[in-house]
């Protein structure tokens, strides 16, 4: 298969075109403007749509109708503006509708800054909108694994009904790295019979709406939700493991951070620690049962959780070590990367407590 | 081949699709230069990018002698598409060589315009950079449009081709050689010479037939 470079926002729009996305709609923000840019030209070409929209809620908000008729539909921002879908997210979750939401996140609160951060961890990993509903969070290291995920994005959105957020760092959208198309088998997916596109012979109309007024009802619907959640839960947990077969610290870190432990980790053992990394590929559903098994190895002496934030997904890791080994934190915010440096020593810290 | 020989003109324009490895190939350009005893200036003009821009190199830069004309320090992490005053410093003093590093497309290549009528009295070199593994630009027609998009906003003319065909770090020589073919169609459609190969110097001696010009990859990821 032939290698291309490709910067990881076009990647990522080109992998959606692929997957048959057909309509796109967006507003522009830094660090993701090749996502629409690429779109603008390409969707048009592919026999798709694209709108830029006036503003995120009304992009969102579009993706709501186009999904609800049952056609592939995505959008896209950092940030802030996905904190302006939030509202959006949280209907299609309630109208079971498949979309895509794909945040490549730079440094807040707020307007923040426009460098690489990770900082919307919470909102994307917790549902950032009203009401009991989670979202499949993909969150890619490296942009082979961008295209790849993407093209699933799709797929899984559509088995389970559901939104499904693509969580890219800033780098991650605005680094370069060679690429392969590889042939996929797509899941075999159920009708959408349920897509208001038309009467179309049935008996009935299809009717799509997020109020539920009776409260039993309200409850009722919030418990099919529950199982759909439940269902992704068993299902859709993915993660990796690097140099961990021998690991005596574990350095848990995803995106951009984990490519850093990664060579903090190779570094580390060239000093005589076993270190390794454990990557989660899905930040929700979060690889706890897996990470709880390796803290209740022997060898296992501690953990290190490095973020592009100030302790969030900490917590995820403290729910799965529960106390079986000590887990110590470094991260940097606000655009700022963690060095390779920093995180050695940070892991020679770690690791001078318990050897 | 000195770089002074391959590269004659005092100021040296780099513009190209985005991606196509402008930057990379600029900060080595002005590190060659300056390395040769020339009084050298590296312009950033990238108005385009947020991130992976050659203002991330000043010390790099500065301690080899190349000056770093900049969008000022207050600025250095915005997208703003603000131009730094010293640029007329440099389009002025004969005495300096200078490599402006262009932002991507013909939309990055648009600073130049403001700049032209001061360019076009002075000795320079209007160079188009070609990746083959690049995919909008990978057909010698897409490469085509790009180079005549660049060349209707800025009001000049491209004088050179650089064939600087990578993978990031995993460039093998057969990626420079499809490099070639792309730059030599190109040249053939526009009539503009394919002024150098650009190559990681690891490959000197298998792409010797191309006399490449020497690159170290100076842009690295912050876990490189």
């Amino acid at each position: 298969m032939k290698r291309e470079i490709w910067k990881g926002s076009e990647a990522i729009a080109e992998a959606a075109i692929r997957a048959g996305c057909r309509c796109f709609f967006g507003y522009p923000i830094t660090p993701q403007n090749e996502i629409p840019e690429y779109m603008s030209y390409h969707m048009p070409q592919s026999g798709g749509v694209f709108v830029q929209a006036e503003s995120e809620l009304a992009a969102v908000n579009m993706v709501y109708g186009a999904a609800a008729s049952g056609v592939r539909a995505m959008t896209s921002s950092s940030s802030p503006g996905v904190s302006l879908k939030q509202e959006g997210i949280s209907y299609m979750a309630a109208c079971q509708l498949p979309a895509v939401v794909v945040n490549v996140m730079r440094g807040g609160p707020g307007l923040g800054s426009i460098q690489p951060a990770q900082g919307d961890y919470f909102q994307a990993t917790r549902g950032g909108g009203n009401g009991d509903y989670r979202t499949v969070v993909l969150a890619p290291a490296n942009i082979q694994e961008a295209v790849d995920l993407t093209q699933e994005a799709f797929d899984i959105a559509d088995q389970y009904r559901n939104p499904v957020v693509l969580l890219a760092d800033g780098l991650i959208g605005q680094m370069m790295e060679p690429i392969v198309w590889k042939e996929r088998t797509p899941r075999t997916l159920p009708e959408k019979t349920w897509a208001a596109c038309g009467r179309g012979g049935r008996d009935h109309n299809n009717f799509i709406t997020s109020l539920l007024i009776d409260a039993p009802a309200c409850e009722a619907h919030n418990l099919d939700l529950a199982k759909k959640t439940a269902e992704m839960e068993k299902n859709e947990c993915r993660w990796e493991e690097i140099l961990l077969d021998d690991a005596e610290l574990v350095i848990v870190a995803y995106g951009t951070p984990s490519r850093v432990a990664q060579t903090a980790a190779e570094n580390l053992r060239k000093q005589g620690i076993k270190a390794g990394v454990f990557r989660p590929i899905t930040v929700w559903p979060y690889p706890y049962a897996r990470l709880r098994e390796i803290a209740g190895l022997d060898r296992v002496k501690t953990f290190l959780t490095v973020e592009m934030s100030l302790g969030q997904m900490l917590d995820d890791v403290n729910l799965a070590v529960a106390e079986r080994k000590p887990v110590k934190f470094y991260g940097r915010c606000g655009g700022a990367i963690p060095h390779v440096s920093e995180v050695e020593q940070a892991a020679v810290e770690a690791w001078k407590e318990v050897k | 081949m000195t770089a002074m020989e391959r590269f004659p003109h005092r100021l040296t324009l780099v513009t190209g699709h985005y991606g196509t490895g402008k930057t990379e190939f600029s900060v080595n350009l002005a590190l060659a230069l300056a390395g040769e005893g020339a009084r050298t200036a590296l312009a950033d003009l990238d108005i385009v990018n947020p991130y992976f821009r050659s203002r991330e190199q000043r010390g790099l830069l500065e301690a080899a002698g190349v000056r770093l004309i900049a969008t000022s320090q207050a600025l250095a992490d915005a997208d703003v598409p603000a131009l730094p005053a010293e640029l007329h410093g440099l389009l002025e003093d004969r005495t300096v060589r200078g490599v402006l590093d262009i932002g991507g497309d013909p939309s990055g290549a648009r600073v130049l315009a403001r700049y032209r009528p001061k360019i076009a009295k002075e000795d320079y070199q209007l160079l188009y950079v070609v990746n083959a593994r690049r995919p909008e630009v990978r057909t010698a027609e897409r490469s085509v449009e790009y180079l005549r998009g660049i060349e209707a906003v800025t009001g000049l003319r491209c004088t050179g081709l650089v064939n600087n065909t990578h993978l990031c770090g995993e460039t093998a020589p057969e990626d420079v050689r499809e490099g070639a073919l792309l730059a030599g169609e190109v040249s053939r459609l526009t009539g503009v010479p394919v002024v150098c190969h650009a190559a990681e110097a690891r490959f000197a001696d298998s792409l010797r037939d191309l006399d490449p010009f020497p690159m170290e990859i100076r842009m690295k990821k912050p876990w490189e």
